[in-house]
């Protein structure tokens, strides 16, 4: 098991589903992870991407299909798969009554690690999260920042296989998600197979080799984010506003100047491979949008264009 | 139209004294308590009376059993389970007086960051003290209700002057409210709130709630005679066999100077922590 | 800001997984115990200051006016302070071994979700419910001794005699605790549980299990209190160890089987209210 080829699978699911009594959460997924590769689940709120984090994770019992994780089944082996895992959950569960220092101290003891080994990891762990002066500081009195930056150290202190992410920076400001994302790029340079789960499409983007676009619990698509963007979008987007009204309006005349068109309720989304030359046309046709920028598509156009709503609402 | 009306309210205080503590609008944080109440369980508000009817009940039979009746004043005697009522119910008072006071206070303050809202808008910080503690008193009021019907149905009750026992116990409740708002301003985390706790139990226990002080050495009197609980007890105690005499002044004075005192320091801290 | 970049060896070398789902349980004992070291001047006050405070008012001061009327018979053949002593051992114990069993439970699983982040190691369900347990176990026989000594002080006990009381009245903390460990990981709702578990479940309990006088002088419909309340049982047996308290053979079986049937009991539905809540 420790000399496994590259391309070896460490994850993978056939049919899974998870459903809470009526309610389908899951609704028969397929996907495979493979050894060192960073994975991402993106999809909105309820689109089953915490669900399958979960399952995963050998801590929520699938309803039917298969899965298998570092060649286990977790339904029965849950603890001997934890044992491999690093879980970044999506609200922090810090021991509040403990210090810095102790919550990593006892999380390794739940693996078993010695206090020798413990002694030198955590201060390479504090010194990772930028934690080392907080030491002996009890949690509750921590940022959000300083608190994801320790759930994430605490999940890195038995080297776990495979580290699994459910929103790591949602609620962080921008400083502080720059700071973790570095953190995160580090260790899948070490060869740390990364699974996450995210609604921000710059994290997808900056973070996965690979993404799986979910909503209400299927997957709509698969693929690198290039390659996603590539497939479902066109190589550039201009946004245009005429005000509230008169978007509509506009819709039809513009329909026939761009590849696909996107009418959301604020603006209008027009795709085409030369943005600007669209805009040109707009111009020589005698309307006169209130704002208009040009940029390149995005992992927001994919979802858009795969399930007609938006990530973030 | 609605700011107009929020202006024409800040307005009518203008000039009047205290405007910028108080409002004049203490009903509004009633009112809030109220809505907030309305999707509490009934069965939580409706055990909260329940400690001192089992106290009565344990001890008033078992207890009672063992000691007989207690002379309380030279020729008059009453039974056991008589002497302790007064003192369940002053401290029952005090008890739920505390519990919302400072439990209560100290989550709103700490973690729900309710009295920030209220103290951005026109209401004062003695408005909020004054809302707050009116609802520990509307829920004294109907526990107090309670347990004197059922004394009254235990036949603990043997005139009418007992029924004052109901307005000396909003007494002592507004006493204890005042104040311990006033401490749980001052307070930081959860280990200085269980002091509170620690220092509650030993009143209610040395009080003079199970038996007559008479027991303790001098010095132990004139201590447990400076606590609060003990006026309270002493006060219902008089009150509900009707004896009425100059004695009962003091005890009356010493929760006027709780509720000024309290009141004063509550309007002082919030005003420091919110409004500076 | 550090660039070191971390050494890794990686979990399948340093974790030793057969070993790490061994002793799991002891884990989370060990987790569970530095927690309470952090609250040890709190847990001492609580725990040994209030009943502390209860034998002075109610064993010295209550007891002047019932042995002043008892005369040479006494309560049950002795001074009052000697009827009270096990049964405010007794209450100690289980509302130490109790109160550290729900606490952590409803924070584990609402107030911190502790729990969920302890399961997402090799730590399973049943592991952290009997870690849980035995931190509690642990804090209960500090208390159950230092009361004992506090018993001594007052003359309430003859440490030759009575020093196996301890041992009755932790047994019987042992017991309810695990219903109520049981309890507290099945609720899901902690407002009304610890209202309720104080009100209904606690106070009675205290109340009318026999603490303050004999059970026989109450009436019987509040007796029936008595015979479910494990504090009943407990106290049963520490008289009678503490001082021969008369009870038949029999009685003495069933006070031991009832408290072994709650811990059985106990413990099965604890263990099953984990596994579903982590896994739910």
């Amino acid at each position: 098991m420790l000399n496994t080829p590259k391309n070896e699978k460490l994850i993978e699911a056939k049919g899974l589903t998870k459903h809470y009594g009526d309610f389908v959460a899951l609704a028969g997924i397929d996907f495979a992870v493979h050894k060192g590769e960073s994975f991402g689940f993106l999809g909105p709120n309820g689109a089953g991407k915490s669900t399958t984090m979960r399952i995963i994770a050998a801590t929520l019992t699938r309803t039917s299909g298969d899965i298998c994780i570092l060649g286990k089944d977790p339904a029965e082996r849950g603890p001997e798969i934890r044992a491999h895992l690093g879980v970044v959950p999506q609200q922090d569960n810090l021991d509040q009554a403990l210090s810095v220092t102790d919550n990593l101290y006892i999380y390794g003891r739940y693996f078993g690690l010695s206090k020798k080994f413990l002694r030198a990891k955590i201060e390479e762990l504090l010194d990772f999260a930028q934690l080392t002066e907080k030491r002996d500081v009890k949690v509750e009195t921590l940022s959000g920042g300083m608190k994801r930056r320790l759930t994430i150290a605490r999940a890195l202190i038995s080297e776990p296989e495979i580290l699994m992410l459910d929103e790591p920076t949602t609620g962080l400001d921008p400083q502080a998600r720059h700071i973790l994302w570095d953190r995160l790029f580090r260790l899948k340079e070490q060869g740390v197979t990364l699974l996450l789960t995210t609604h921000y499409m710059d994290e997808a983007e900056q973070l996965c080799d690979r993404l799986m676009v979910m909503d209400n619990g299927a997957i709509m698509a698969e693929d690198s984010p290039q390659g996603l963007i590539k497939k479902y979008s066109t190589k550039e987007v201009l946004e245009v506003r005429f005000g509230s009204e008169k978007n509509a309006g506009v819709s039809d005349q513009l329909k026939e100047m761009c590849e696909r068109i996107e009418v959301l309720p604020d603006r209008i989304l027009m795709y085409a491979d030369d943005a600007e030359h669209v805009l040109e046309e707009i111009r020589k046709a005698g309307l006169h949008p209130v704002t208009s920028l040009v940029r390149r598509s995005s992992l927001e156009d994919v979802f858009l264009r795969l399930t007609g709503r938006s990530l973030v609402e | 139209m609605i700011t107009s009306a929020a202006v024409a309210i800040a307005e009518a205080r203008i000039g009047k004294t205290g405007e910028s503590i108080y409002s004049g609008r203490a009903r509004t944080i009633l009112e809030r308590s109220y809505l907030a109440f309305r999707s509490s369980t009934w069965i939580v508000v409706a055990t909260g009376f329940l400690e001192p009817v089992l106290y009565l009940i344990s001890f008033g039979f078992g207890v009672g059993k063992l000691i007989g009746n207690i002379e309380i004043a030279p020729g008059h005697s009453v039974s056991y389970a008589a002497f302790i009522a007064p003192a369940l119910l002053a401290t029952s008072a005090m008890n739920g007086a505390i519990y919302d006071a400072t439990w209560n206070v100290f989550f709103k303050l700490k973690f729900d960051r309710v009295y920030q809202g209220m103290l951005a808008t026109s209401l004062g910080p003695l408005d909020v003290a004054l809302g707050e503690i009116g609802w520990a008193l509307l829920r004294g009021l109907l526990y107090a209700i309670a347990f004197m019907s059922i004394l009254g149905v235990g036949g603990l009750i043997t005139t009418p002057w007992a029924l004052l026992a109901i307005p000396c116990a909003l007494l002592i409740s507004f006493g204890f409210a005042a104040v311990g708002m006033a401490v749980t301003t001052y307070m930081k985390s959860f280990e200085q709130m269980n002091i509170i706790n620690i220092v509650l139990l030993p009143m209610f226990l040395f009080s003079g709630s199970f038996y007559p002080l008479s027991i303790y050495p001098g010095w132990l009197q004139g201590f447990v005679k400076c606590l609060p609980l003990w006026h309270g007890v002493a006060l219902i105690r008089s009150v509900s066999l009707g004896i009425f005499t100059t004695g009962l002044i003091p005890h009356i004075l010493y929760f006027v100077v709780m509720i000024v005192g309290g009141l004063f320091f509550t309007t002082r801290r919030l005003t420091a922590l919110f409004m500076r | 800001m550090s660039n070191k970049t971390i050494a890794r060896q990686g979990s399948l070398v340093i974790v030793n997984t057969a070993q790490a789902m061994k002793r799991g349980a002891w884990y989370v004992t060990e987790a569970r115990v530095r927690t309470l070291f952090r609250w040890i001047f709190s847990l001492l006050s609580s725990s040994l200051l209030n009943p502390f405070f209860y034998l002075m008012s109610l064993g010295i001061g209550v007891g002047t006016f019932v042995n002043a009327r008892a005369g040479s018979t006494g309560i049950d053949g002795e001074k009052y302070i000697v009827f009270l002593a096990p049964a405010l051992l007794a209450a100690v114990a289980i509302q130490d071994f109790m109160s550290e069993v729900t606490f952590p439970v409803l924070q584990g699983f609402k107030w911190d979700k502790t729990y969920f982040a302890m399961n997402a190691t090799p730590l399973t369900g049943r592991q952290i419910a009997l870690g849980t347990y035995f931190a509690s176990l642990i804090r209960t026989i500090g208390s159950v001794v230092l009361y004992f000594a506090v018993l001594l002080g007052f003359g309430a006990v003859n440490f030759g005699r009575a020093w196996p009381m301890m041992l009755t009245s932790l047994y019987a903390a042992g017991c309810f605790a695990a219903l109520m460990m049981a309890a507290a990981a099945a609720t899901e709702n902690d407002d009304i549980f610890l209202n309720l578990m104080g009100r209904l479940l606690i106070m009675p309990l205290f109340l009318f299990s026999g603490t303050f006088y004999p059970l026989s002088s109450m009436p019987w419909p509040l007796q029936t209190i008595g015979w479910i309340s494990p504090l009943w049982h407990s106290t049963e047996l520490g008289r009678w160890v503490s001082y021969g308290h008369q009870i038949s053979p029999l009685m003495i079986v069933i006070h031991f089987t009832y408290l072994f049937a709650l811990l059985v009991g106990g413990l099965l539905w604890a263990f099953n209210r984990f596994e579903y809540r982590l896994t739910k």
